[in-house]
């Protein structure tokens, strides 16, 4: 933008940064209290078991906010706190998003075309994702999950890889940059999302199998997993999340190899980056296939989701800044 | 969801949802011939068990090859982790950790996974077909029993069957239009309709994975047919495309590098812009671009321009900018003032400012063989170490400093050695180091005596007349790498194709849905139902808006009277409730 000075512009960027990670801060403690406060209008509640309430059937159907069958529901639990959570995410997230924008107008291109602009664009699609969702499911158990993913990463690469604005690499220039790692960047918030319903997944699971074990006339524990759908459920919604993130990481493995080949002449090459994004893709697929095999649905595939998208940090993190490869455009050297 | 074994798909007998009776368990199996056992065997490998592991174990083997150099990605990281681990090393290259992706552990894994992939897409291709030429199947006895399933009664006007035969009628008129294959099955006391859809979905799991076997392919023998050369010019130098002129060629298995098309490049100039100092990025170099002029046997030569991300395409063939640097010219005449040696030396980059290191050779015309090792500043300083170094990419303050050998450049027994490197075990070092002579240091245009009277060096100044300052004073060098890629493209559709396949292998419901219509009491009973076949979040709202949609289109004199379909008092569940 003429007449403004980038250098300035990315300061104000920073700035909101912080802002939006210390309301997603604000936002995590709201969750956080939701949570726990669950656990007690669980029990008020009286309700006998999960299934019912929030859940569909047999994987169809939509869960929707704390609609549980009136008769037996005496008070139709609020949850305040989350919807506190929300709010607060909201806001963060509109920082967020105006944090990205000006980053962008600094550097005079698409805002993702470094780590730290990577992280940026990537976590702000991740929580937009995760607000966009609850708009058709009640996922507000996943808010502190996601917001202090949010948090830690956010701040984290903030610290770790902010670099100033400076022209981009030769390689770099390409519109590959704009639909590869969008693309990319896309697919990582719904293995984030798939991941954090996962996770909820293997502790509802182990409940279920407790409650089952259990003597018919024990004391419920107190828990917020009683507010929260099933395990097969959770399982079946993550499915969904990480298919659509499946064919999303497909694309980006195909513009990936189409860039490769205009850039270093060969569409592969086992680079360390797209040795990664291959094994990542793999792992979904093994994560599809186990959903479709008899005794890996449930627990087990939830943990290769679990897998798949700690690979998906990995090669984020420790793959971009310590590994050696042609896919040196984390901005850190040099 | 169903675990109805009637499916209408053929699945591998541990697949979720396929009845588990219908197998019977490999433990209990009785005693196998050899044909038993082959049979058990490849019923083994082509489980979906075996493909999920498989699959897990691809995962695992690939990570390695990002731990460990490769030779395939990184020749030089590999030299370098020999000497750095001279005692890991020889074992790592055994477990062929430097070739993984070439390795036999490697190659076993995706050659079974792929074998057990056809092993399982052919049958069910075969089924597949057979079931696209079948008619959905017959109405279950009571559609009561499905989770999605809605009843409302209607009013008979008249003839109670000819009423619900009509209610039947219309309902498979508007299934057909909505996409499904409908069939008929009315028996004695009611009529139905069985409608299926969602052929498609395992249409795209059967491309998705036939397709992977044609990247397979295609990569396989594509490679075979693709070759790839590489090539240093200096600027004002050409080349001819044939097999001499390449200083190094990687040809497929089946290219015959006698054929290449005959055609010549020369590279006029190479441009690079430099990020001013103050600015953000300063120093930083970018737009690289090699002018050449390329000519075909019996046309006109052409411009041409190479870029990083936009190859350059001749003949069929795609010119690739791989690197660039600095090839200071220099003229050595011996003591009688012959000229002994007169060239443009590529030195490869060793830092962002472009610190250059270099080796000029002189096999002939001095008494004894003589190495120079150079190193070239374009914007010399020096570090408070007393150390040379560069602090800029650009022509600011060129400097090149030569360190000089005398003795046996090992060059004559015909052992290949490397134009980059020095060997200087049999030599003297006359210049520079601990040889009592200084390093010889030059600017463009200079003149120094060498060592011990063996003559004269210059650095000469290749700048155009009237330039300003430095600028253009050392000529540049491009790295061209020149491809032939027959696989690429094939490799690109088939990837698409089972892109789209996936696509509607994941996201197309397959679904069956019935309407029944049975004559009761008080009127037409009419019942829909709906079974999911796999993932179908949308059934629900599915069977609704069919149920709707009917009931609209039901004569004006039939209309439901009695309940809205939601209302259902036999349903099992309506969840959205
Ligand atoms: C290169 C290896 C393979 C990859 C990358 C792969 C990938 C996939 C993917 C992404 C899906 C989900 C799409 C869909 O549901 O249609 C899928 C489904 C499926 N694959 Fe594979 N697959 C591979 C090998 C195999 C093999 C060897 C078998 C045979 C045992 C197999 C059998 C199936 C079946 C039956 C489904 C359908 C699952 C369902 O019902 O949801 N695949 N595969």
């Amino acid at each position: 933008m003429p007449g403004t000075d980038p250098l300035l512009l990315d300061e104000i960027s920073l700035l909101l940064v912080w802002t939006a990670v210390a309301i997603y801060v604000l936002a995590f403690i709201a969750y956080a209290i939701d949570l726990a406060r669950r656990s007690d209008l669980a029990l008020k509640a009286k309700d006998e078991v999960v299934s019912r309430e929030l859940v569909t059937a047999g994987g169809g159907g939509v869960i929707s906010a704390g609609t549980g069958s009136s008769a037996s529901v005496a008070s139709k639990p609020r949850y305040l706190w989350a919807r506190l959570g929300t709010v607060l995410t909201a806001l963060g997230f509109v920082f967020h998003l105006v944090a990205t924008v000006l980053r962008g107008i600094a550097a005079e291109r698409v805002p993702w075309s470094n780590m730290y602009e990577f992280a940026l664009t990537g976590l702000l699609l991740i929580v937009a994702v995760y607000l966009a969702v609850l708009t058709r499911y009640d996922l507000r158990f996943l808010g502190s999950l996601m917001t202090g993913l949010a948090v830690l990463l956010l701040g984290g690469a903030t610290l770790a890889f902010h670099v100033e604005v400076v022209p981009l690499a030769d390689p770099l220039k390409s519109v590959w940059l704009v639909v590869h790692v969008f693309v990319a960047s896309l697919a990582t918030a719904l293995f984030a999302l798939a991941f954090g319903l996962s996770v909820v997944q293997l502790i509802q699971a182990r409940r279920e199998r407790k409650l089952a074990e259990a003597p018919a006339d024990a004391e419920p524990k107190r828990s917020f997993l009683r507010t929260v759908p099933n395990a097969d459920a959770l399982e079946s919604l993550a499915y969904r999340f990480a298919i659509v993130g499946f064919i999303f990481w497909t694309f980006t493995l195909i513009a990936g190899s189409i860039w490769a080949n205009d850039a270093w002449g060969r569409f592969w090459g086992f680079d360390t980056k797209e040795v990664w994004t291959f094994v990542i893709w793999v792992l979904y697929a093994g994560y599809i296939h186990a959903r479709a095999t008899r005794g890996w649905r449930g627990t087990r595939s939830a943990w290769l989701s679990i897998i798949g998208f700690t690979a998906v940090l990995f090669n984020f993190t420790i793959v971009n800044v310590f590994f050696k490869g042609l896919h040196a455009y984390s901005g850190l050297t040099t | 969801m169903s675990n109805s074994p009637s499916d209408g798909v053929l699945r591998p007998s541990d697949h979720a949802d396929s009845s588990a009776a219908s197998e019977p368990d490999d433990i209990t199996q009785p005693r196998l011939g050899v044909i038993g056992w082959a049979r058990w065997g490849w019923r083994q490998l082509t489980s979906m068990r075996t493909a999920l592991v498989l699959l897990l174990l691809l995962a695992i083997a690939a990570v390695p090859g990002s731990l460990v150099p490769q030779r395939s990605a990184d020749p030089n990281g590999v030299t370098q982790y020999f000497t750095d681990n001279p005692d890991l090393a020889p074992v790592l290259d055994k477990l062929s950790l430097f070739d993984v992706y070439t390795s036999p552990w490697f190659s076993a894994i995706y050659l079974l996974l792929f074998i057990s992939l056809i092993g399982c897409v052919l049958p069910r291709t075969k089924h597949h077909w057979k079931a696209l030429r079948s008619q959905p199947p017959r109405t279950p006895a009571r559609l009561s029993r499905l989770d999605d399933h809605r009843t409302r009664t209607i009013a008979v006007a008249g003839d109670a069957d000819a009423t619900a035969a009509a209610a039947i009628d219309t309902a498979a008129a508007q299934l057909r239009k909505s996409g499904y294959r409908v069939a008929r099955y009315d028996a004695r006391g009611s009529y139905s309709v069985s409608a299926e859809r969602g052929y498609l979905r395992e249409t795209g799991n059967l491309v998705f994975h036939a397709a992977l076997v044609g990247v397979l392919i295609a990569v396989g023998v594509g490679g075979g047919f693709t070759y790839t050369g590489q090539r240093v010019l200096v600027e004002g130098q050409a080349f001819a495309n044939s097999l001499l002129d390449y200083s190094s060629f990687n040809p497929g298995r089946f290219v015959n590098g006698d054929t290449l098309s005959p055609y010549s490049m020369t590279l006029d100039q190479f441009d690079v812009t430099y990020v001013p100092p103050g600015q953000p990025g300063s120093g930083q170099a970018g737009d690289f671009v090699a002018h050449v002029t390329t000519q075909a046997p019996g046309a006109d030569p052409r411009d041409g321009e190479v870029r990083v991300n936009h190859p350059l395409d001749v003949q069929g063939d795609r010119v690739y900018l791989l690197g660039n640097g600095y090839a200071p010219t220099v003229t050595i005449r011996d003591a009688d003032g012959r000229e002994v040696f007169h060239d443009s030396v590529a030195f490869l980059p060793q830092d962002a400012n472009m610190t250059s290191l270099g080796v000029i050779k002189v096999a002939d015309g001095l008494p004894q063989q003589l190495g120079l090792l150079g190193f070239f500043y374009p914007t010399m300083d020096v570090l408070p170490s007393g150390a040379l170094t560069s602090t800029y990419g650009d022509l600011e303050y060129p400097v090149l400093t030569l360190r000089v050998y005398e003795g046996d450049l090992g060059i004559d027994d015909g052992t290949p050695r490397s134009v980059y490197t020095l060997d200087p075990s049999g030599m003297t070092q006359i210049a520079g180091g601990d040889s009592g002579n200084p390093a010889i240091q030059l600017m463009p245009g200079e003149t120094e005596d060498l060592p011990n009277g063996l003559g004269t060096i210059t650095f000469e100044n290749e700048a155009p007349a009237g330039a300003s300052g430095y600028d253009g004073s050392v000529k540049r060098f491009a790295s061209l790498s020149i491809h032939r890629d027959l696989a690429g493209p094939w490799v690109l559709a088939f990837a698409l194709l089972a892109l789209f396949g996936l696509l509607a292998a994941l996201f197309v419901p397959r679904r069956r849905m019935w309407v029944k219509a049975t004559p009761a009491a008080d009127g037409v009973r009419v019942e829909y139902a709906g079974l999911a076949r796999g993932e179908d979040p949308t059934l629900a709202a599915a069977v609704d808006q069919l149920a709707e949609k009917h009931g609209a289109a039901l004569p004006a004199s039939s209309r439901p009277h009695t309940s809205d379909p939601d209302a259902d008092a036999g349903a099992t569940s309506n969840p959205e409730k």
